[in-house]
């Protein structure tokens, strides 16, 4: 066997330096782990991590700041634009990037995250649109689609009764402060090379202190939607896509130019 | 030493201002005081009253049941506080606002036609200066220079031009009430 | 620095700058908002971080944020608004990073009236939040007070790393007295060990209130109640007035300490030998104090503008030792002096033993003065 010099070969593809070392916790198939590795890739790329400061949520994105090698606060639940703003307003020169789940951010956060929009709070929202409540056992959340069954929502989601997702995309996007919205899906390699792209242009446009900027990510649950993962994967496509769908809902002009 | 004064009437006519002005009279002669408002919801025309406690010693209570002075700005107050001022104190009625007479007998009535008074300075937002010159005549519980400098410090933020008017009116509210 | 007059609400906010604050969040609520209003213009002009939130939820959530970076940060508010940020004063308890409440009481429950009160005192002195954690709670009764607690619970709050809340009736907040500003402060420069900063690797912080090993969690909930064995121990704080030679002492914070301090000397001049204890700290609160007085005298007699809450902290040390007595007013209403005078001079004319709780013979008496 001939003995190979590593040193001596182009590093094409390696683990990033803003993720952590670790086994996941999550379960087979979800896709946190996927949106955790781009936000690293980007932090790595743009040699961010050394300033920026997360800030969790409440759910299953609780423990991203177990896997992004990234300071981090742990706010309540729906409260993490309130705190990220706190930081960011006595750190401007920080980079802070809140990570939630759909329950988190457009139910009981909505409140917070429309008025971080609306004053323009120059943070980067990275929000996880799994269309339930994954960490309580699957529930019924704003974004849970018509008809969708949960364990909330035992017969399907009845609208008549429980009325109609949120798409947040749609309603931030409406705001003066927002820079930079766009909405992107997790459930093949193009898509989530897209998806990087977007989580880029998001940081991109906290750096140049453009305003709020917030990727939608639409993910997996297979555990909850009780499916195996390249079932849940095929039913992201077919059934949530076409609900939320994919692309920029607003693009500062400054990004819309840049070449990433 | 310690006395208190009641100051009532609608919102706009001055009622927190007087107040002000003897707190910063009493803050000059070094002694101790609290201004404290009824505070209302309502941003304006409400009723507002205030009450002025002086002392030479740390004080208690910011309001007490039976004020040494009450000024009544207008009918309703009349109506509400006559009979609240402490027996000998003062009450000081602008009977250009009240048509009643007071019913006590044991405590000093001022009345004074506060708005008649302040036209004739050309002004009859002066009316409640005018009061404050009278009430302290009588019940001389500043001294004048103190009150004055009062008025001074009260008019200081972009109101000066007004200074000299009411140190008029403060004066002109005083010999009003001498001669009655 | 001389005595200049000022507004209690805008007293306590410039206070607050001339202790280093660097951010203050807020939300308009009458009685406060005149601080608010006040640091709208003094933070910027001095360039510090000022945000009117969305929400008192949005506001103690950026002074959470804030206080993870270490800065000096402060929120103000009144009653309901205080409800409100019960969540995340909880939150940062757990996460141990100091901060600054400055509650303006107003009589509740429900959105209740605007005028002073002390409602608050259990959901501030006794928790609010949920889970096992203690702030340190000051009570002023005066504008130059207010000014001197404000300024110094913030090195309370950062050497504990706990929550200083200075719990302000309605009332002080709306006065206007004259105080003496103390000199302003440089911004710290430094950051605390523990702050959040931008790290990776071995200098990575995570500050989280989450601990689902419950192992775990009870090792930080041990550690908190040994912190505050400690803060009981170094920051008790109280005022007395003619104890001396009292057989009658009372006891009451804040407002109702100064209304009673007019009603004792009243009742001195009379001939009672009566005094009075005034807590300052209310949380940790001066047991020893209450119980050295006890000891003393032969009756105590607490007076509050809530039902006889701090009442229940006095009859845990008093005990049987002593006849308890109470008397409150409620829903906005300041009681008179002549009120607490009555009720001196009802106590010192004697009164009979009872087994009945004294809330419930104020209860009964009250009647007599309100028809409910």
């Amino acid at each position: 066997m001939v003995a190979m010099d590593l040193s001596e070969m182009e590093v094409v593809y390696q683990h990033p330096h803003a993720l952590v070392d670790m086994y996941t916790h999550f379960c087979p198939g979800c896709t946190h782990g996927v949106a955790h590795r781009l936000v690293a890739e980007v932090l790595d790329e743009m040699a961010l991590s050394e300033r920026t400061i997360g800030v969790a949520s409440v759910g299953c994105s609780v423990f991203s700041y177990n896997y992004l090698n990234i300071d981090f606060v742990q706010a309540p639940h729906g409260r993490a634009p309130a705190m990220a703003t706190g930081v960011k307003r006595v750190l401007p020169d920080h980079i802070v990037m809140t990570y939630q789940g759909d329950g988190d951010m457009i139910s009981i956060g909505a409140g917070e995250i429309v008025a971080a929009a609306g004053r323009g709070e120059n943070i980067t929202v990275i929000f996880i649109n799994n269309a339930n409540y994954g960490m309580t056992g699957g529930q019924m959340a704003p974004t849970t689609l018509p008809g969708m069954k949960t364990s909330s929502s035992p017969n399907g989601r009845d609208v008549e009764q429980a009325g109609y997702p949120i798409l947040a995309c749609e309603l931030l996007s409406t705001q003066q402060g927002a820079s930079y919205i766009a909405r992107r899906s997790l459930h093949d390699p193009k898509n989530i090379r897209m998806a990087k792209k977007a989580i880029r242009l998001a940081f991109e446009t906290q750096v140049r202190g453009l305003g709020f900027s917030m990727v939608e990510l639409l993910s997996t649950c297979p555990t909850n939607w009780h499916m195996t993962p390249v079932k849940a994967v095929k039913w992201l496509e077919e059934k949530m896509i076409p609900y939320y769908p994919l692309g920029d809902y607003k693009v500062h002009p400054t990004i819309s130019e840049l070449k990433v | 030493m310690q006395n208190e004064t009641v100051i009532a009437g609608f919102g706009g006519q001055g009622v927190l201002f007087l107040g002000k002005v003897m707190a910063y009279a009493a803050l000059f002669e070094d002694l101790k005081v609290t201004w404290f408002p009824s505070y209302g919801p309502e941003m304006r025309g409400g009723t507002a009253n205030c009450t002025v406690v002086i002392s030479d010693e740390e004080i208690g209570s910011p309001q007490v049941k039976n004020p040494k002075a009450i000024v009544v700005m207008n009918r309703p107050s009349l109506d509400k506080y006559e009979h609240m001022v402490a027996p000998g104190g003062y009450l000081v009625i602008n009977t250009s606002m009240v048509n009643r007479k007071a019913t006590r007998t044991d405590i000093h009535v001022l009345e004074i036609p506060s708005v008649e008074l302040a036209e004739e300075l050309g002004d009859k937002r002066l009316a409640n200066t005018i009061i404050l010159g009278a009430l302290n005549e009588k019940a001389k519980f500043l001294k004048k220079e103190s009150l004055l400098k009062g008025l001074e410090e009260s008019l200081s933020h972009g109101k000066k031009d007004l200074l000299e008017i009411n140190k008029k009116a403060m004066e002109k509210g005083a010999a009003y009430i001498t001669t009655q | 620095m001389a005595r200049e007059l000022w507004k209690g609400n805008e007293a306590f906010a410039e206070a607050a700058v001339r202790a280093g604050l660097q951010a203050y969040f807020g939300y308009p609520i009458t009685p406060q908002t005149e601080a608010l209003e006040y640091l709208s213009a003094r933070m910027p002009e001095l360039g510090r971080a000022f945000l009117q939130a969305e929400s008192e939820l949005g506001a103690i959530n950026m002074v959470y944020g804030a206080a993870c970076t270490g800065a000096r940060v402060m929120t103000s508010t009144s009653s309901p608004g205080t409800s409100l940020m019960m969540e995340g004063l909880s939150y940062i308890a757990a996460t141990e990073v100091p901060m600054v409440l400055v509650d303006v009481v107003r009589g509740g429950p429900g959105l209740g009236t605007i005028q002073p009160s002390q409602g608050d005192y259990n959901q501030i002195v006794h928790g609010g939040g949920h889970g096992d954690y203690h702030c340190i709670v000051l009570a002023p009764s005066t504008v130059q007070e207010a000014v001197d607690q404000v300024y110094e619970i913030f090195d309370l709050a950062e050497k504990y790393r706990s929550i200083g809340v200075i719990l302000l009736d309605g009332t002080i907040g709306q006065m206007i007295e004259p105080a003496e500003m103390p000199p302003m402060r440089e911004i710290r420069k430094e950051i605390p060990e523990w702050a959040v900063r931008g790290g990776t690797g071995s200098n990575k912080r995570v500050l989280t209130s989450v601990h689902l090993v419950p192992e775990d969690m009870e090792v930080l909930d041990l550690r908190l109640i040994k912190k505050w064995q400690e803060v009981e121990k170094n920051e008790v704080r109280f005022t007395e007035y003619y104890m001396d030679d009292a057989k009658i002492a009372v006891v009451g914070f804040g407002t109702a300490g100064r209304i009673a301090l007019s009603a004792v000397r009243t009742a001195r001049a009379l001939g009672i030998p009566v005094g009075l204890i005034r807590p300052i700290s209310l949380s940790p609160f001066p047991y020893q104090a209450i119980k050295e007085a006890a000891a003393q005298v032969d009756h105590i007699l607490v007076v509050e503008m809530n039902s006889g809450m701090m009442l229940e902290d006095v009859m845990k040390v008093v005990k049987d030792s002593t006849n308890v007595e109470f008397y409150g007013r409620m829903g906005g209403i300041m009681p008179f002096p002549d009120e607490i005078l009555s009720e001196i001079q009802r106590i010192a004319s004697g009164t009979t033993p009872s087994d009945i709780h004294p809330r419930d013979r104020w209860l009964k008496r009250m009647e007599s003065v309100v028809d409910f």
